[in-house]
């Protein structure tokens, strides 16, 4: 019997279209605070993309020849993805090292890393000028190999494909196609050593994207080094991404956490702060380092010197003391401050590498129009919606269904289980 | 365990197919090292200002007629309508006239840049644009460290415009590019790259007072297609001081970085992963 057939023979014996057509159907209450807010962008989003499209990127942007990539480069790719590391750094944590403790949050950090690498990746295709030549670099008519852009772009889609097989179980639950759920989860360590390669190429990949424009950004933050940076900061940003994402879900989503979900939660925000302070430490020492390195003292005493002194104990020493303090004194409040303040000065250095300290030095310097910030504003909202559109379906923060237990009684593998 | 070693060829697998794009990577940039690159000399010091190479050259690419010189204010950059501009400049040696375009560099960063080699350097040295496979990410104006690439912001079909010496309309014919053919003062030259530096030497050795002792663009960005001389050190001229270094050669280390860590990386996650799933399976026990 071929997958489909025990898909749709799986589901209760319902005909799997009408399962899907009604599943389609919004859950929950329409007049949110935060779908009041969000629907009016989006359509107004829509609309700004239409006429980005018939009349050039220029007209709804401040990009110039001199400022070619902006906020949807700046910060739609560069630091949406940095969020999404959380993903490759989670599943190195369970599947790599066995460390059971998170395996609850792993899905919903998946997805997450999932839909950010579709649609903020996907905010590249808006950016482009001429996106019907995308297929070029994909099909392989034209390999520009030499390309920091090729590979990176190549690792994305490579690296969705990794992320999506590690999700797929989930789906597979929702569906309760349960024969297509134990192939699918046979392939997530293969998945997992895959993803975690790629996460650690592109995101260091994405710093080396601005390695050629050498006098283009502030010495303050270029270096030949910043690859390295970027894949270091990717750890701390995607975790504090994950402790901010989990205290808000486990809020919003209340009715799909489990009792045991809920009581492990402090554990887990723990262990996580360690990660963090141990991460931002190291990159706050490669950061010194380099600065030494670079002899930027004569730097220093400019405004470009104190954004950066601003960043760099603002936003980078001051987080990681308190990671350091709070998770010492069990403080979850302090941590989830510590999470947020961490994601601002990830937010900050991306920026302040990709369009504050780009032609810091240029006589207009470029600010984002509003139109560009309610384009941001839309991809991340329908990120969202898809996100808890998700949530209310598959058993991302619930649990699985029973028979995912019951038929996996005798074959113990490290990756085929899902348990508290 | 067999679930282990499948995933583990599915890894290989994997691996294998990035090293062979890693291989293509170290023969890409060196092509065409064999042949003589051709260039132009742009000698400011015969160069007298008259802008003809302007409408020459946006003539011969179909690009909007220049302004004349009495609504021209200050100094200009080339734009998306204009692919060269000869600007004025006070100097310590008076008034001197400074053409700006493409350098055609020798290992141009635009090009390493570009991921559909869209922007290409050509055997023969010119740098060259091609429509029917960009894809407008303006990654090449990013890199380009004499911001030369020019995209049309304002369009729903945008073009990268910049000079590209007139090398498949004219050049692969045979004839020159079109300022070097109408200059009316030769302060443009054509020729191989090796002849022009020749050629330049003679003029500086041969007139050192009319000369400042440098060929912009000899070493810079690695050497360029595009030779200046000029009366006045470079920068009074708004040239722009650019490292020496090629500009594909600063993304060098992380791009051959690659495929070691493909082949590294998995194999250590692997061995990682089997030596802690002892732990795992004890976790278990306590926790059932
Ligand atoms: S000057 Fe810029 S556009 Fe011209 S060849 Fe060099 S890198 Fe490319
Ligand atoms: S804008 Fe076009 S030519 Fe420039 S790097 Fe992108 S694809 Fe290549």
């Amino acid at each position: 019997m071929n997958n489909r057939a025990y898909i749709a023979a799986d589901n209760d014996g319902q005909p799997i279209l009408k399962f899907l057509l009604r599943e389609l159907k919004p859950k929950g209450k329409a007049l949110t605070p935060f779908n009041i807010i969000s629907v009016p962008i989006i359509l107004l989003g829509v609309v700004l993309i239409v006429y980005r499209f018939i009349y050039g990127i220029g007209s709804i942007t401040n990009l110039s020849q001199d400022m070619p990539w902006g906020l949807w480069i700046g910060f739609d790719v560069v630091t949406g993805v940095a969020f999404a590391g959380g993903a490759y750094v989670l599943t190195f944590m369970v599947y790599i090292l066995n460390m059971k403790k998170y395996h609850s949050i792993v899905r919903v950090t998946v997805l997450n890393g999932f839909l950010a690498y579709l649609f903020y990746a996907g905010a590249l295709l808006l950016d482009l000028g001429r996106p019907w030549n995308v297929i070029n670099p994909i099909i392989g008519n034209n390999f520009g190999v030499s390309s920091v852009l090729f590979l990176v772009a190549w690792h994305f889609l490579l690296y969705m494909v990794a992320q999506l097989i590690e999700f797929s179980p989930a789906i597979a639950e929702w569906l309760g196609a349960r024969r297509a759920r134990k192939i699918l989860s046979g392939m997530t360590l293969a998945a997992v050593i895959f993803g975690i390669t790629l996460s650690m190429l592109h995101q260091s990949g994405l710093g080396a994207l601005y390695l050629m424009a050498k006098e283009k950004i502030h010495p303050l933050w270029y270096s030949e080094f910043i690859p390295i940076m970027f894949f270091v900061s990717s750890i701390f940003a995607g975790l504090s991404m994950v402790i901010f994402e989990g205290s808000v879900s486990h809020r919003i989503f209340a009715d799909q956490i489990s009792d045991k979900h809920q009581k492990a939660q402090a554990g887990i925000i723990h262990g996580l702060a360690k990660v963090c302070t141990g991460a931002l430490f190291a990159y706050f020492f490669l950061q010194v380092l380099v600065f030494l390195h670079g002899k930027n003292w004569v730097y220093i005493n400019t405004p470009m010197g104190y954004w950066f002194l601003v960043e760099m104990l603002g936003f980078v020493l001051v987080p990681m003391l308190l990671f350091f303090y709070s998770y010492r004194k069990g403080n979850i409040f302090l941590i989830r401050l510590a999470s947020i303040v961490t994601m601002v000065g990830v937010v900050l250095n991306r920026l302040n590498v990709t369009v504050i300290g780009f032609r810091w030095d240029a006589a207009v310097h470029y600010v984002p129009s509003w139109m560009e910030i309610v384009v941001t504003l839309t991809v991340l909202f329908t990120e969202i919606w898809i996100f808890r559109w998700v949530i209310n379906r598959m058993p991302v923060l619930r649990e699985s269904p029973k028979w995912v237990n019951e038929t996996k009684t005798n074959q113990v593998s490290v990756v085929d289980h899902r348990r508290a | 365990m067999d679930l282990n070693r499948r995933s583990f060829f599915k890894v290989m697998g994997a691996t294998g197919l990035t090293l062979a794009v890693g291989k293509d990577l170290k023969a890409s940039p060196k092509a065409g090292k064999e042949k003589e690159f051709y260039g132009v000399l742009y000698d400011s010091v015969r160069c007298k200002g008259c802008r003809g190479c302007e409408y020459d050259c946006a003539d011969a690419n179909g690009l909007p007629e220049p302004l004349p010189n009495k609504e021209i204010k200050g100094l200009r950059k080339p734009d998306e309508f204009h692919r060269t501009v000869v600007n004025e400049y006070k100097t310590s040696k008076g008034i001197v006239y400074a053409k700006m375009q493409c350098m055609h560099c020798n290992e141009p960063a635009c090009a390493a840049a570009c991921l559909t080699q869209a922007m290409t350097k050509t055997q023969d040295g010119p740098v060259i644009w091609r429509g029917d496979k960009c894809m407008g990410c303006r990654y090449c104006m990013v890199s380009c460290p004499y911001d030369t690439p020019k995209f049309e912001f304002h369009s729903a079909n945008p073009k990268i415009q910049k000079c590209t010496m007139c090398y498949e309309t004219r050049v692969q014919k045979g004839e020159l590019p079109a300022c070097v053919e109408n200059c009316p003062n030769e302060a443009l030259m054509f020729g191989t790259r090796r002849e022009l530096i020749t050629e330049a030497r003679k003029r500086i050795v041969e007139n050192p007072d009319l000369y400042y002792d440098h060929i912009n663009g000899e070493h810079e960005a690695g050497g360029t297609c595009w030779l200046q001389l000029s009366p006045v050190p470079f920068h009074e001229l708004g040239v722009k001081t650019v490292s020496n270094e090629s500009y594909p050669s600063m993304t060098k280390g992380f791009l051959y970085s690659v495929p070691s860590v493909f082949v590294l990386v998995p194999a250590l996650l692997l061995g990682i992963q089997q030596s802690t799933k002892g732990n795992s399976l004890k976790e278990d026990n306590e926790d059932e």
